[in-house]
């Protein structure tokens, strides 16, 4: 969940009151974000830095870090969060966005060249007049196009925002894809000229732009825009030019964002400007720009149109499970931003006509403006009721099984352990002696360390494992673990099956393998069942590597092998880094059941 | 000449033998050293009859032996008084992991309210299980290689149900069953992706949609329990918000906690979406406890669910309640190889469900 940071006092400015924490906390708590931490500018930086010590002045600015839901773009800066709470609270009506009038003649245009559908096909923009910023409402500006591009915009790949003074450069605008030699420009905070392969060989040591590169580095062409003076505006998506940079002066915003995916372009761009469309001159009015296609297809942008949902009451209340009429209905879904008037259909029915404004692109679907209800409603406050069902409980038989196993090995004196099912290729093969023949086991294409790159295939190296860490731990150690390992098998529609394993492990200055074999022996004289034939001779010499030569054997059950037992090889002891003899059980109890 | 020879020695002798003392450490150490006097201890005691006195002397008893039963002499013998600061003998026992003890008695939870178990043991799912079928969209956060183990062996699945993939793939890119959809392109290839499963809802949308293949929808009320991660799932005609409410109070109840709070929250598969919270008396704090929603039309209808039939579902990670239970404060030391034995070999016994 995205949390964005606001100064607590420029937020109750903003809210026109000011709130205890623990008040604040409950509206937040209603409303469905969390005050998550209550920090200072400075308590940051020295949390950043790993000071220790020295309490905050009084006079830091205190900052309160809210989490807001995923979906919530709309949230991401607190000119919204302000507005979203002061329309819950009552204190403020829904705004209407307006897109200013503008002859055709005189409307900004975007001309995209073809050669972009290769690289960045989208391009959408729009135009702030007269906005004012100070310091606080600049800052905003420009936090919150980095929380769209890490949110939505999925780190730049789908969108790239691009700000301008639009005062600085002159349209009609071009929107182009070239070979990067051909690109020239000086960017944003440098003073000399790059090309383009040498500005991407330069951000390669910049630790917040190297993140970027990947998205256009292997493109034959690289997706830039000018103005008609042939003056660069950005390199998207990885930096302005430093022509056209806002400065606390501007006072006309030219926003381009670009694209792979269009609705999210729209979605950023109407979110940049429905947030601070209130620092214009003419509030929540938005100046238009025509992106025109070679193919002659053009489009005016941005798109704030409202749109209109219709939804009957009984789908909004029906769900959440208490009776309104559309009358209460109605108020409640104001707090939440939505207007609504309702109707009557033909067969007497009510529906509520929902207006969602370009604010609200979370709401997709009648279920949306319920919840949206619900919370208004309050959570809390629906009396609750049961299912009107009856059931019986039951539990998978091999859950079952599992536990009575569990509880039979515990009996005889054994810990039971739980540990990971991912581990090392290394831990899993070369340390119990085995070769990976790749018949078996599950690999992991992205393994966050050398610990999570195979599924295991055996609990061995896990016990292993866990006797090295309580090596100091008083002899005898006896330990066991019920747990599944995964092995390929393509008869599975993913192409690999679980398997349920018993593993027990006993360690102590002589090998115990008697001690194991006890064991053994007491699990096959209880799992014995009509379709459970346990023989006189299950137990057949085995040869396999992670056992010591003559101490091993084999388990068949109905001529299958089943499970192995037999002392740890020393040389499989020392790679674990064991320095006192073992001795090993593992059986399949998925077999046994 | 000396007139007088003063033989100091001679001197003391005399005097021990005329019966006087002599105290002077340096003289009688003196005298030791050349072994001339001797250190005696002489003791003696005063002998009369005492409260337990007895012609013939008895022995104390220290335990009743199989000896003293079969002879009867015990009513007559004196016990020895027991030292209660000894310690009584090691005992030779196994032991339970105690976050599997928590997770038993959760599931006895489950159980009494009518709720069966579903499968876990299927670790290797794909994306479209996973992800796909439950609306969450292509482009997520959780689908990034940061969130999720992709699988190099075996990288993709070999079948998906073919109609039902079209399905889902249309509620993804244009809407449809009433929404508007993500609006961007839908890949199979992202679908087709295996990975280790990231949640169990995985195995709760193969169940649903199993079960909207069967002719007539009953109802169902299942549990997963997996490792340290359980959840609830209740489907039936016309459950609502309310009935969630109302059985989340029921199960959270029966674990202990019966002051709750819902706060509105987001989660790509559910609409509402809850987080449940309990207050604590102890940490004096609401303390969130687990997650909860109904799951959305687009995850339900293109499965062939009847548009009546709602699904309301919840999850509760073990951590939590298992390390407010035993004062625990690293999930680490309880789990995973790092295991420490003692822990597992001093925990009490887990009274979750007594109370």
């Amino acid at each position: 969940m995205p949390t964005v940071s606001v100064g607590r006092d420029r937020l109750f400015e903003a809210l026109g009151e000011s709130y205890t924490q623990e008040d604040f906390e409950k509206l937040c708590f209603e409303f469905g974000i969390e005050l998550d931490d209550v920090t200072t500018e400075k308590a940051i930086i020295r949390k950043e830095r790993h000071l220790e010590g020295k309490e905050e002045d009084e006079d830091e600015e205190v900052i309160y870090k809210i989490e807001v839901a995923a979906n919530r773009y709309d949230l991401l800066c607190l000119e919204g969060i302000a507005r979203a709470l002061r329309i819950f609270i009552g204190k403020e009506e829904i705004p209407v966005f307006k897109i200013s009038d503008v002859p055709p003649k005189s409307m900004l245009k975007m001309h995209v060249r073809p050669e972009t559908a290769l690289v960045r096909p989208f391009v959408v923009c729009a135009v702030l007049r007269g906005i004012t910023f100070d310091e606080a409402r600049y800052n905003s500006f420009i936090d919150l196009q980095d929380k769209l591009h890490q949110n939505i915009c999925r780190k730049r790949t789908l969108v790239a925002i691009g700000t301008h003074d639009l005062d600085t450069i002159q349209g009609p605008f071009s929107y182009e894809a070239l070979p990067p030699p051909e690109i020239n420009f000086v960017p944003l905070k440098q003073v000399k000229s790059f090309g383009a392969n040498e500005l991407l060989e330069f951000y390669r040591s910049d630790m917040k732009l190297k993140k970027f590169l990947h998205i256009i580095e292997n493109s034959p062409v690289y997706p830039v825009i000018y103005d008609s003076n042939r003056t660069v505006l950005s390199l998207p998506p990885i930096i302005n030019g430093a022509h056209s940079a806002i400065t606390l002066k501007t006072k006309n915003v030219f926003i381009e964002c670009t694209a792979t995916d269009l609705t999210k372009a729209n979605i950023v761009l109407n979110t940049m400007v429905t947030m601070f469309s209130e620092y214009c001159e003419k509030k929540f009015e938005v100046e238009p720009v025509e992106v025109v296609y070679s193919d002659g297809r053009s489009s005016i942008y941005p798109d704030l149109t409202v749109s209109n949902m219709e939804v009957s009451l009984s789908d909004i209340t029906g769900p959440i499970g208490i009776s309104l009429e559309a009358s209460e209905v109605v108020p409640l879904l104001n707090k939440m931003q939505l207007r609504a008037g309702k109707s009557l259909t033909t067969n007497g029915n009510c529906n509520i006509i929902v207006s969602v404004p370009p604010t609200r692109s979370d709401i997709l679907h009648a279920r949306d403006v319920m919840e949206d209800v619900a919370i208004a409603y309050g959570f809390n406050n629906i009396p609750k009721s049961k299912p009107k069902c009856m059931t019986t409980g039951g539990q998978q038989p091999l859950n079952r099984f599992s536990d009575k196993i569990r509880a039979e090995v515990s009996r005889a004196g054994y810990m039971e352990v739980l540990t990971w099912v991912l581990c090392s290729h290394e831990e899993n093969f070369a340390m119990l002696r085995r070769n990976d023949d790749g018949e078996k086991a599950v690999i992991i294409a992205n393994p966050r360390s050398s610990d999570f790159e195979v599924v295991r295939t055996s609990l061995m190296s896990c016990l292993l494992k866990t006797v090295k860490h309580n090596i100091d731990h008083p002899r005898p150690v006896k330990i066991f673990e019920v747990g599944d390992v995964v092995i390929l098998d393509a008869a599975r529609d993913v192409g690999a099956a679980n398997n349920r394993r018993l593993a027990a492990l006993y360690c102590n200055v002589t090998s115990g393998f008697e001690e194991i074999l006890g064991l053994v022996e007491r699990i096959m004289k209880v799992v014995r069942a009509p379709h459970v034939q346990v023989s006189d001779n299950y137990m057949r010499p085995s040869n396999e590597p992670e056992f010591f030569p003559n101490r091993q054997c084999s388990i068949i059950l109905h001529e299958k092998q089943i499970g192995h037992f037999g002392i740890v090889h020393p040389e499989v002891l020392k790679k674990f880094g064991i320095p006192d003899p073992c001795s090993y059980v593992e059986i399949d109890i998925q077999a046994l059941l | 000449m000396v007139e007088n020879v003063e033989d100091k020695v001679k001197d003391l002798l005399k005097k021990i033998e005329d019966g006087e003392v002599v105290d002077k450490k340096e003289d009688i150490d003196a005298l030791k050293k050349r072994k001339l006097i001797t250190l005696q201890t002489w003791k003696a005691y005063s002998l009369r009859k005492g409260p337990k006195y007895a012609p013939e002397r008895k022995k104390a008893a220290t335990d009743l032996t199989r000896d003293h039963l079969q002879r009867g002499d015990w009513k007559d013998l004196e016990f020895k008084e027991y030292n209660l600061s000894a310690q009584g003998q090691p005992i030779q026992v196994g032991y339970l992991q105690p976050l599997l003890e928590v997770r038993e008695e959760i599931q006895n939870i489950f159980l009494q309210m009518g709720f069966e178990e579903m499968p876990t043991n299927n670790f290797v799912e794909s994306s479209f299980w996973n992800f796909d079928a439950l609306f969450q969209p292509q482009q997520h956060p959780a689908r990034d290689s940061h969130d999720t183990f992709f699988l190099k062996v075996p990288a993709a699945t070999r079948q998906l149900p073919e109609d039902y993939v079209e399905r889902v793939k249309r509620v993804h890119e244009s809407g449809g069953y009433g929404s508007k959809g993500y609006g961007y392109d839908w890949k199979r290839e992202e679908a087709d992706k295996n990975l280790l499963r990231t949640h169990t809802t995985a195995v709760s949308t193969r169940m649903l949609y199993m079960l909207a293949q069967q002719d007539a929808i009953k109802l169902l009320l299942i549990h997963f329990v997996y490792c340290y991660l359980m959840s609830g799932v209740i489907c039936d005609h016309g459950l609502t918000l309310a009935d969630l409410l109302g059985v989340l109070e029921d199960f959270f109840t029966r674990l202990g906690m019966s002051k709750l709070r819902f706060k509105p929250a987001y989660n790509p598969y559910t609409e509402p979406s809850m987080e449940v919270f309990s207050y604590h008396e102890g940490l004096k704090k609401w303390v969130e406890v687990g997650n909860s929603g109904m799951f959305r039309p687009e995850m339900l209808l293109p499965m062939g669910l009847p548009e009546d039939v709602n699904v309301i579902a919840w999850g509760l990670s073990l951590e939590r309640p298992t390390m407010i239970l035993y004062g625990i404060d690293n999930i680490r030391d309880l789990f995973g190889p790092k295991v420490d034995f003692n822990l597992i070999k001093n925990n009490p016994i887990c009274r979750l469900g007594l109370l």
